[in-house]
């Protein structure tokens, strides 16, 4: 199922455009799924995080897949995206190698870096995907890359992806300010999940909608609230088409819901009693699955066929992981230059 | 010999250090345009230090960045341009001030090819000033070349005088990886820094590339080697030409990069001298001249005449005050004074 182009002015998502949404939904959701499930092997009775298939740190992205899928829809291989530590649903959207990207995951030679980066490092150059483990470091990156697309007359944006924690860091300031004086085909995306590991956004963050920030550099701002994928698409649209045409830099915060735990072995002691569970009520893929009954006739039948498609999607990555060799050890010298 | 210390006709053309880099940048935007430069001041001003005068005029203000003071911001956007296909030569307006901005440096620029699997490549320079001797005091007077030369993922070039400024510019612009190209104030050729004249030499007029890797032997003798860079260079040549007057041969070696290290360069004129003096504007500790001497120690250590003796700044942050900054900083009397604690040394017992 490809993605339409969108259509100038038509914010609401089309048919294909809300499957392909779906779609990527599941395989984002899956891949997480079964991340779980592996990362655990060899990691009990005693959890020790460098044991099993799937070692050192994991941060999943459960729940956050409308701000991965909503603002990719409107981007296309060229577009630069710079993601966070909790890259996976926006690298599925973004279109990134799975098979590649599962690999690297599992630290194999098949892997998009052969094993040197690991799952908060995937770069997929031919889709223009990076991401990194420091927050708010993709800032810049992304800054920079909207510039050199304005100063080659190529096409392209620039989209920084962050969680509402980087907006307390310098890096997002100057990175905003840098991009607003430049008049910048950038967007960034605040990804609010309301935790900054087990800090809440209120104990963090002196503004509770950090929208109202984009007017300190004379830019749109928009805040999404609810984890809506339709609202997502929509304001996304109309930041990534205002850059398109030379209109400058937009800044979007997404409430949105980190249904598992910061990372792999978070016992969660921070959340209050009940907030995962009415998190899960309002599951986004339920929602969108509900949708599709209603907006498109999505039947039981067809349903299960999309979803098994996505499994099958996420297994052969796994498999393909799984089977791949090791790197050899030595190659841990190659690739300091290039 | 190396080129700088050839006799220079009366004819031939001598440049300063700024203009020797600008002229290399100039050259390098005339013919790719993907080259840019950004940075503070580097536009009107021409840069605090002069070494980018002149191209606001010829490039205009697109390909030649006044930037905010937001070095996060556009370090980080010169590795995102540099990924996508740019090459922009980035100015940091002091060393120090890579504090501000050192996460863009060496977590981004020096790793992404790492990371990437060598699929995404940064070819930015990064040039930033560097070194004391004029009274400005801890936040503006420092060298820090081992703090980027310890981080794996970029190449580090200090130029000791102008030819080699221009052509390790030119070098730095077309390679494929972040460059971080260290230029000392003391020898840029601006009169208020109080310019040491020896670094301002003959270049030629086309576009000419310095391999890195290469260090220059920039005085030969047969009794002692000195080790140097940017300024230390100045000071270990006037330290050699005082010891000739006592008798004494010093062969003085300028790295010319940090990173590539030509150590078969040391460790060749070593075997030659038996002796190894390392001077360095840098503090002293886990530093330029622990590594040189490191590497002869580790290679074969029975070349070595004596033991090696090191000058370097003291371990302090740098003083204000003249009195105080003057006796921390590396200076000819100290390396002739190395040389006498070197020949006191006991020479080696197996000898």
């Amino acid at each position: 199922m490809e993605k339409n182009s969108i259509q100038e002015g038509t914010l609401t998502p089309t048919k294909e455009q809300k499957f392909w949404m779906y779609r990527n939904m599941l395989v984002s959701r899956f891949l997480e799924e079964s991340i779980e499930q592996i990362y655990l092997e060899g990691k009990k009775p005693v959890f020790n995080m460098a044991a099993g298939p799937i070692p050192g740190e994991m941060h999943l992205s459960n729940g956050q897949e409308p701000c991965a899928v909503g603002v990719c829809a409107h981007l296309q291989p060229f577009d630069v995206v710079t993601a966070t530590h909790r890259p996976h649903h926006i690298a599925v959207a973004k279109g990134v190698n799975l098979n590649r990207m599962v690999a690297e995951i599992f630290g194999k030679a098949t892997g998009l870096s052969g094993g040197r980066g690991g799952h908060m490092h995937i770069f997929d150059a031919d889709v223009n995907f990076a991401c990194s483990g420091i927050v708010g470091q993709g800032m810049g990156p992304a800054v920079g890359a909207a510039l050199s697309r304005k100063m080659q007359g190529k096409e392209g944006v620039g989209v920084a992806f962050i969680g509402e924690g980087a907006v307390n860091q310098g890096a997002f300031h100057e990175a905003m300010n840098l991009a607003a004086v430049w008049k910048l085909p950038f967007i960034t995306i605040i990804e609010d999940n309301q935790w900054g590991i087990s800090v809440a956004k209120s104990e963090s963050t002196a503004v509770p909608d950090n929208s109202v920030r984009a007017q300190s550099y004379g830019i749109p701002g928009y805040q999404v609230r609810d984890n809506d994928t339709y609202e997502i698409f929509k304001v996304a649209g109309e930041a990534i088409e205002r850059a398109r045409k030379g209109g400058g830099p937009s800044l979007i915060e997404i409430e949105t819901y980190r249904l598992a735990g910061h990372f792999m072995g978070d016992a969660e002691g921070y959340r209050p009693p009940g907030e995962l569970d009415g998190l899960k009520a309002k599951d986004p893929i339920k929602v969108m699955r509900a949708r599709l009954g209603s907006e498109e006739g999505l039947s039981d039948e067809q349903n299960d066929q999309i979803v098994a498609q996505a499994r099958a999607t996420v297994e052969a990555a796994v498999n393909f992981a799984r089977e791949s060799a090791y790197p050899s050890p030595e190659e841990a010298l190659e690739k300091v230059f290039v | 010999m190396n080129e700088q210390v050839r006799t220079v006709a009366a004819n031939e053309r001598r440049l300063t250090i700024a203009r020797a880099m600008a002229e290399a940048i100039a050259q390098e935007m005339r013919t790719d345009p993907s080259v840019f430069v950004m940075g503070e001041d580097i536009a009107k001003l021409g840069g605090v230090f002069g070494n980018t005068r002149g191209l606001l005029e010829e490039f205009g203000n697109e390909r030649v960045r006044d930037t905010p003071i937001s070095e996060t911001a556009f370090m980080g956007a010169a590795v995102g341009a540099a990924s996508d296909g740019m090459r922009p030569v980035v100015e940091l307006m002091f060393v120090d001030f890579f504090g501000v901005c050192f996460d863009a440096i060496y977590n981004s620029a020096a790793k992404n090819a790492y990371f990437s699997g060598g699929n995404v490549k940064v070819p930015m320079v990064l040039m930033t000033s560097t070194g004391g001797g004029y009274c400005d005091a801890g936040q503006h007077s420092q060298c820090l070349y081992a703090t980027f030369a310890h981080l794996p993922g970029m190449k580090v070039v200090t130029p000791s005088n102008a030819y080699d400024a221009k052509g390790l510019m030119t070098s730095a612009i077309r390679d494929n990886n972040p460059v971080i190209y260290m230029f000392h104030k003391g020898l840029q050729g601006m009169g208020w820094l109080g310019t040491e004249a020896g670094a301002t030499v003959h270049v030629p007029e086309e576009a000419y590339e310095i391999p890195f890797g290469k260090a220059a032997i920039v005085r030969e003798g047969s009794d002692v080697t000195i080790v140097s860079v940017g300024m230390g260079v100045h000071h270990s040549l006037k330290a050699a030409a005082k010891l000739a007057e006592e008798g004494v041969s010093a062969e003085v070696v300028d790295l010319r990069t940090l990173v590539p290290l030509d150590r078969d360069t040391v460790f060749n004129s070593v075997a030659k001298t038996g002796r190894l003096i390392v001077v360095d504007e840098d503090y002293k500790s886990y530093g330029v001249t622990g590594e040189i001497i490191a590497t002869i120690a580790e290679r074969d250590v029975s070349i070595l005449k004596a033991s090696p003796q090191r000058v370097a700044y003291p371990d302090i942050p740098i003083p204000f005050t003249r009195p105080m900054e003057q006796f921390a900083l590396p200076n000819p009397d100290k390396i002739i004074s190395a040389y006498h604690n070197l020949k006191r040394a006991r020479t080696w017992r197996w000898l």
